[in-house]
């Protein structure tokens, strides 16, 4: 298991490593003169030179991505925004709180309902309910989440009043944003739980857990859910990486103060470093929730576990 | 003439099953439509999606106007007929510039074990990014325009079919009529595009479906947040962005361009699960 842990911990690395370069050359081919734009329009050459230099613009790419990888590395300097002139790192912090508890909630939303629906969709194949949830999950997948957005605020908001359309001033602000996001992740959920269920319940083993006489609902949590977890927990792996990004459309629709709506106004605002250092910043969390998927795979099915201690045995006799 | 029969023969099972089909077929009936109506788009609609009339601005859902007038007094219905053709160029365009390079790559990682590590960490990297969040990195970067948003929706969709074609490159590979196709000389380009591609199609098409409905949720994504295509351009992502600040007096404005998306995303979707059900019918079982 250390062991497991650890190989999943060195194959971050070059992850990271590659996300902080592909980041670091996007904004490198951003049109514009960095200095230019904080200086302004009306500033004299002299000035912007002198401020080229001092953040090192002139230098070439390989130096600057050096200096890039340093500072993102050992400082957890992410650049400066153009538009406040504040640390990016320390404008997404003060905004992190908000997108973690919309992505959290939709999180649990998400998979509680995903997998649940997807559960009593494959058990009662082919039959109504059958028919309607999957529908539902196919029109889920096929909206954008904004427009959903938007009907929310139209339907409870404008047209009957129940819940205010923008801001975070209490729980029934979140309603709406956290539905908005959880629903579109629980229809992916739901599809993945139910193929995945389908092809698990069609196994021997549990012809032979149902020929014993065992309880309908023991043989599907405990027989068929657990053997057909490992492709749903990637499934809610990539989803909460996708709520974490698809916070952007929806914290600017609800006009929540998080790490979503600040990409969207750095974008408005053309504060590249700022876009870039949020999704730099995604990424990482990206990362460490892939290497907590991986972790969590060990615990649904022991032979990822075993695997690696039978290599040990292996190597060892060897 | 009977090898004709035998060689289309799986194919032709393909078909059959996907005509059985009602959901896939109405999948395909629509898309037909919207493709129909983007295509003759200035025959169809009454209004040029510019055709602006300050006299008539901001009117309801009429008559006149089937999906009411914008701020501008352009015609909805008339703008969302024109905007059918961007949906379809980015749908279709995006993923086949993905399914290409996506494809190339797969191949080459699957048939050459000396480029596989180096290709798969890197989409290995890139998928490491959340989907949506790369095209915004890459058009922030690329700026706004027709041409950088599909160039940052391709380079999002690649990964997703360089992973599934290594893998299906992977297992028919393996496979003896391949050894047999080489023992009698065949070189590895043969081999590739007459042996393992047509085998390896399966899984590619359905990328290529649930791929395209992607790439249109993602242009208009960006196009809502003002990185894909600028107005007056009659995309449909736009056009909700635009109808977000009268959401509250003028609702047609966001409901009807938001419908359209979920017309043609979700006929693509209807598609994608009919041809994956067809191509491996143990899924039907």
């Amino acid at each position: 298991m250390t062991k497991y842990i650890f190989k999943r911990l060195l194959y971050m690395l070059p992850v990271l490593l590659g996300i902080i370069i592909i980041v670091f050359t996007l904004m490198y081919i951003t049109p514009g003169d960095p200095a230019r734009f904080i200086l302004g329009d009306s500033a004299p050459q002299e000035m912007v030179d002198e401020l080229r230099e001092e953040m090192g613009l002139n230098d070439s790419y390989f130096a600057r991505l050096g200096t890039y990888l340093k500072n993102v590395a050992f400082h957890g300097d992410l650049g400066v925004s153009y538009k406040t002139g504040r640390p990016v790192l320390n404008e997404i912090l003060a905004r992190y709180s908000t997108t973690l508890t919309l992505t959290i909630a939709s999180s649990v939303l998400a998979i509680v309902l995903g997998i649940l629906m997807g559960i009593v969709s494959a058990v009662k194949q082919y039959s109504a309910v059958d028919n309607l949830i999957t529908t539902i999950a196919l029109f889920g997948v096929s909206v954008p989440s904004f427009w959903i957005a938007m009907l929310l605020v139209l339907l409870f908001s404008v047209t009957l009043s129940w819940l205010p359309a923008t801001g975070s001033y209490g729980i029934q602000y979140w309603i709406m944003p956290v539905f908005t996001m959880g629903m579109q992740s629980a229809a992916i959920i739901m599809r993945m739980t139910r193929s995945s269920m389908l092809e698990v319940i069609r196994q021997d083993y549990i012809r032979t857990a149902q020929a014993k006489g065992q309880k309908k609902w023991k043989i599907i949590t405990g027989h068929a859910l657990k053997n057909a977890m490992v492709p749903i927990v990637t499934t809610a792996g990539i989803q909460i990486c996708g709520l974490l990004a698809g916070s952007v459309l929806v914290e600017s629709v609800f006009s929540l103060p998080g790490i979503g709506k600040y990409v969207v106004d750095s974008i408005n605002y053309k504060d590249y470093p700022a876009v870039q250092g949020t999704v730099l910043f995604i990424g990482f969390n990206c990362v460490i929730i892939n290497l907590a998927i991986d972790i969590i795979y060990c615990f649904i099915d022991p032979r990822i576990k075993i695997q690696y201690s039978r290599k040990k045995k292996v190597e060892v006799n060897g | 003439m009977a090898e004709k029969k035998r060689r289309s023969g799986p194919w032709l099972d393909v078909w059959k099953r996907l005509k059985k089909n009602k959901l896939a077929i109405v999948g395909m009936v629509i898309l037909g439509l919207v493709i129909l109506i983007s295509v003759f788009a200035p025959f169809i609609a009454p209004y040029g999606y510019m055709e602006q009339d300050y006299a008539a601005t901001l009117q309801f859902p009429g008559r006149e106007h089937l999906f009411g007038t914008d701020n501008f007094g352009r015609d909805i219905f008339s703008r969302i007929i024109y905007g059918g053709r961007y949906s379809l160029i980015i749908g279709i365009g995006c993923v086949s510039i993905a399914a290409v390079i996506g494809s190339i790559l797969g191949i080459v990682a699957a048939f050459y074990s000396k480029f596989d590590n180096i290709i798969m960490r890197m989409i290995d990297i890139v998928m490491g990014i959340p989907s949506f969040l790369l095209a915004i990195s890459i058009a922030a970067a690329l700026g706004t325009g027709l041409r950088n948003l599909m160039i940052a929706v391709s380079i999002t969709s690649l990964p997703a079919f360089t992973r599934v074609v290594r893998a299906q490159v992977m297992t028919v590979k393996e496979q003896e009529f391949i050894e047999a196709a080489r023992s009698i000389g065949g070189n590895n380009l043969r081999i590739i595009f007459r042996h393992i591609l047509p085998n390896a199609l399966a899984p590619i098409i359905v990328q290529f479906t649930l791929g395209a409905v992607n790439s249109i949720l993602w242009a208009a994504s960006l196009s809502f947040i003002g990185l894909g295509i600028q107005p007056p351009s009659p995309e449909w992502g736009a056009m909700l962005s635009a109808g977000r600040t009268y959401l509250r007096d003028n609702w047609y404005m966001s409901v009807f361009p938001g419908l359209a998306i979920m017309i043609t995303t979700y006929s693509l979707n209807l598609i994608g699960d009919g041809l994956r059900d067809a191509l491996d019918p143990r899924l039907k079982q």
